[in-house]
């Protein structure tokens, strides 16, 4: 055993964790990373060798939510391991320091780390009014990000409004915002954790990932983990059976929500969410939104806000049976089965909603597409 | 005069930030400016109101029940649903748990860091510190081989030299005053309240699917079906699992939390002196106990002015208005209206200095905060004003707990003015609903045995008659808010909302002063 082996060990013990209990940990993350379990060895190894990684957690047009499931990390005491295998130099959430204090401790990390720090952003970034609809310390976020991201080794956007622009790009967009890829454009090694908020599962799996392998993992074509973003909900959904099966919730609490039959009528967005929500579930795997008997809301995907709702109208054309194969392919069909559902539940609100869109451009462009619509669906009345 | 400014003010959810005119060591004037907008308001508009619950939650990811309940109560009361029994049970014990469990994240993780130097925790003597510990509670973790590892734990993380969030502070400070060993005690209670806080959150798990943003909520009622005979509903196995948890919530809380509040409030008594505040406090009042159309509630709602406890008044939301003469929005009617926010516009309009910038034009508009009044009146909400307000109300646990807390600490009643009277608000708050919640449970467990209704399914349908204006307010656990809920004029088969927030706690001033 090399010393810094044993340093580790006794790091570890003095944590009141035992080398059974930190492999134990390192065989969950390998089956969580659908890896042999003799990769569990290499895990272990990979947290062993590496320095602390420095982590710099910025806060923008955000509601803590991230930084609340960041609290939550599960697999225990293993976990606390993994954190506190990290620094954590700034986070405003949780930091001892404020005001100058603790601008200068970031502003240390930026220079003094440049290229080696990993930059995770929570919440979106405004780009209407000259950034003055969010500043920190007097900059603009937009100020802040492109600083702090663009001298990070990676960024990772955790939660929908920091990858996708989230709640605040909602339509009418009122601030502008962003999400970082868009936002900065051109950032080194982004990693999309989206949901609201993201689950840390996912958050601790990606560093575990980067540490075992010094490399970060497949993206999907809106930068997320496959890992954790490969499939959709409905296909791993417990409820699957019964969506199958035709067996449908009809009324809240009726025997069939009672017996935990498939949420489809009831709204649930689960065919078009890609997550691992089913699988790893939420609060050290205690429950997760269709497990508690409510649909799924779709918020792991871009524009959810706009394009799942109304949260409480159902799908439209979900295919029958067997396993949706591609992102891209879903992808394109549920905008069209979304755009469907708004059809039948009143496109006039919506029209309105996005002529109001005046900052996003992919706002923009669904309000011109809504007006088409809406004028084909007048003109063609009698 | 010298001009500080402190942003960000870090360990609170949001973007806050404080400019002051500090003369010969006094502060002289203050500022407190939100330098965050999203347009939460301006996003609602248009859409299905059974929808805004989960808008208005993104609101606070800390306080993730809140925004939600509020939201759903304004479009019922709006729109004539009445939620069931099992429902008013499962949303008072998501509501207690977000109190009890924020508590504790508050004084521990939040605001201890001002009070407990932790780099003095490491020249505490472990022997010494377990006899303080075991002096003040017969909580198990107390024994110096304990309290040495802890040390240990801490030793080694400064060590290493990667300080992380401790980094850059103020340890040292002639300000700390607890003694090493008291430091280290409450570095222990620290990490203990950090797993605790993972454990005890599992009720909204089970409750709301997941936490923070626990989806299960309906407008009309919950999500979350129940049958004592079903594996897919709340059942006795799930009552099993959230009775153990609120034991386990209970527990620390009254061995734990309790004993380290008096312990290092006896070292700042000091603070009796400091932050009296505005000297009124309002109330909207939490836990309904039966399903009548007023129910009476667990912590009632009321007014105190002048801090006067012998006059509780009634509460009445018609007299509360907003200002922006210093916010960043304008007022069609020009801004020295006063609205009430059931008339409340939102138009944001920046004027203050382009980022990056030194100092905000604090004469004029320097913030994305409205700022509310009640009858013309700044008011505090909160702990501190909801136990005020039950201690004049004559509750019988509050006015015990109060009592006990003032008498261990040797105070007299006005030092609950304070910052003191706040801290210790905000723990005899925790206890309150600590020892209740397990009530509401047994409830819970005895009604679903003959009653499995969750949802007032005759509102749900948009074509159900009957929508008039509506006000429903929630108290929340760090503030107040209201929501107010406006039909449309559209189409009736398609209801509409325009929606209006007033928060209370963070406001700025109108030019009757901050």
């Amino acid at each position: 055993m090399s010393d810094s082996d044993r340093w580790f060990l006794q790091e570890l013990e003095s944590r009141g964790v035992s080398r059974r209990d930190f492999m134990g940990f390192c065989s969950a993350m390998a089956a969580a990373l659908a890896l042999p379990r003799s990769a569990a060895a290499a895990i272990a190894a990979g947290i062993q060798k590496t320095d602390k990684p420095v982590i710099v957690w910025l806060e923008f047009q955000d509601c803590a939510g991230n930084t609340e499931s960041f609290l939550r990390a599960s697999r225990p005491t293993a976990a606390q391991i993994v954190l506190d295998t990290l620094s954590v130099d700034y986070h405003e959430t949780i930091m001892a320091a404020a005001g100058h204090q603790a601008e200068e401790a970031l502003a240390r990390t930026v220079k003094e780390k440049a290229g080696g720090y990993i930059a995770v952003v929570e919440g979106s970034i405004p780009t209407g009014a000259n950034g003055a609809y969010c500043t920190i310390g007097g900059r603009s976020a937009l100020q802040i990000a492109r600083e702090v991201c663009g001298s990070a080794a990676a960024t990772i956007a955790m939660g929908t409004c920091a990858t996708f622009g989230g709640l605040p790009a909602a339509a009418p967009n009122p601030t502008g915002a962003l999400g970082v890829g868009d936002a900065v454009p051109g950032v080194k090694n982004l990693i999309n954790l989206s949901a609201c908020p993201a689950n840390v599962e996912n958050l601790t799996a990606l560093v575990v990932y980067f540490l075992t392998y010094k490399r970060w993992p497949e993206l999907d074509a809106w930068h997320r983990p496959l890992f954790a973003y490969g499939k959709a909900i409905h296909d791993n959904c417990e409820r699957r059976a019964h969506f199958d099966a035709g067996q449908y919730v009809e009324a809240w609490g009726d025997e069939a929500h009672r017996t935990g039959y498939c949420l489809y009528k009831m709204g649930c967005k689960g065919p078009v969410t890609f997550q691992n929500c089913p699988n790893v579930r939420w609060n050290e795997g205690t429950n997760w939104p269709i497990g508690c008997g409510h649909p799924c809301i779709g918020c792991a995907e871009p524009d959810f806000w706009d394009k799942m709702t109304p949260f409480y109208a159902h799908l439209q054309n979900v295919p029958g049976f067997g396993v949706t194969s591609s992102v891209d392919k879903v992808g394109l069909w549920a905008t069209v089965g979304v755009g469907a559902a708004f059809a039948a539940h009143g496109f006039v609100s919506l029209g309105k909603r996005w002529r109001n869109a005046e900052h996003h451009p992919a706002a923009r462009e669904k309000a011109a597409e809504a007006q088409r619509r809406e004028d084909d669906k007048k003109g063609g009345q009698p | 005069m010298t001009h500080i400014v402190v942003d960000p003010v870090t360990r609170i959810e949001g973007h806050l930030r404080i400019e002051a005119e500090v003369d010969g060591g006094s502060v002289r004037e203050a500022w407190s400016s939100s330098t965050m907008f999203r347009g939460v308001e301006l996003i609602l508009k248009g859409r299905d109101p059974r929808d805004a619950w989960a808008f208005t939650q993104r609101i606070c990811g800390v306080c993730t029940t809140v925004h939600a309940i509020a939201s759903i109560r304004a479009v019922e009361n709006a729109i004539g649903a009445v939620p069931p029994p099992n429902a008013r049970l499962l949303r008072n014990l998501i509501i207690a748990t977000q109190c009890v469990q924020d508590h504790v994240v508050h004084f521990y993780h939040l605001h201890a860091l001002d009070w407990v130097d932790i780099v003095s925790a490491l020249t505490a003597d472990p022997a010494r510190t377990a006899v303080l510990a075991q002096s003040i509670s017969d909580w198990p973790l107390s024994s110096p081989t304990y309290f040495a590892a802890v040390q240990n734990k801490v030793k080694g993380f400064v060590e290493r030299g990667q300080l992380g969030p401790f980094a850059n502070a103020y340890w040292g400070h002639s300000a700390y005053k607890l003694p090493a060993e008291a430091n280290l005690m409450a570095v222990a209670h620290y990490l203990e309240a950090l797993e605790w806080q993972r454990e005890v959150i599992k009720i909204h798990a089970v409750l709301g699917g997941k936490n923070p943003h626990l989806q299960g909520f309906l407008v009309g009622g919950m999500a979350t079906p129940v049958d004592p005979d079903k594996q897919a509903s709340i059942n006795m196995g799930s009552i099993a699992l959230m009775r153990g948890l609120i034991a386990k919530a209970r527990d620390f809380v009254a061995r734990v939390y309790i004993p380290d509040l008096l312990a290092v409030a006896s070292f700042y008594k000091d603070w009796a002196g400091y932050g009296g505040g505005v000297g009124n406090y309002l109330v909207y009042g939490e836990y309904p106990l039966d399903d009548a159309k007023q129910p009476e509630l667990f912590l009632p709602s009321g007014v105190i002015r002048n801090k006067d406890l012998s006059r509780v008044e009634a509460f009445d939301p018609e007299k509360i208005t907003e200002h922006v003469k210093h916010s960043w929005y304008d007022y069609a009617g020009g801004d020295d209206q006063t609205l009430h926010p059931s008339s409340g516009e939102t138009k944001p309009h920046y004027t203050g200095p382009e980022p990056p910038f030194e100092r905000l034009h604090t004469e004029g508009k320097y913030s994305w905060l409205k700022s509310p009044r009640y009858d013309g009146l700044p008011m505090e909400v909160g702990p501190l004003s909801r136990m005020l307000v039950a201690y004049g109300s004559g509750h019988p646990r509050v006015k015990e707990l109060v009592g006990t807390v003032l008498q261990k600490l040797g105070v007299g009643p006005e030092a609950l003015f304070s910052t003191l009277g706040r801290v210790a608000a905000r723990g005899i708050e925790t206890l309150l609903l600590a020892e209740r919640m397990e009530g509401w449970l047994d409830d819970l467990a005895a009604n679903i045995g003959h009653d499995l209704r969750i949802h007032d399914n005759d509102k749900w349908s948009p074509s159900s008659p009957g929508v008039k204006p509506s006000e429903y307010c929630h108290r929340y656990e760090d503030s107040s808010l209201s929501q107010q809920i406006l039909p449309g004029q559209a189409k009736p088969d398609h209801r509409k909302t325009g929606r209006g927030r007033t928060a209370f706690r963070d406001g700025g001033r109108t030019d009757r002063g901050a």
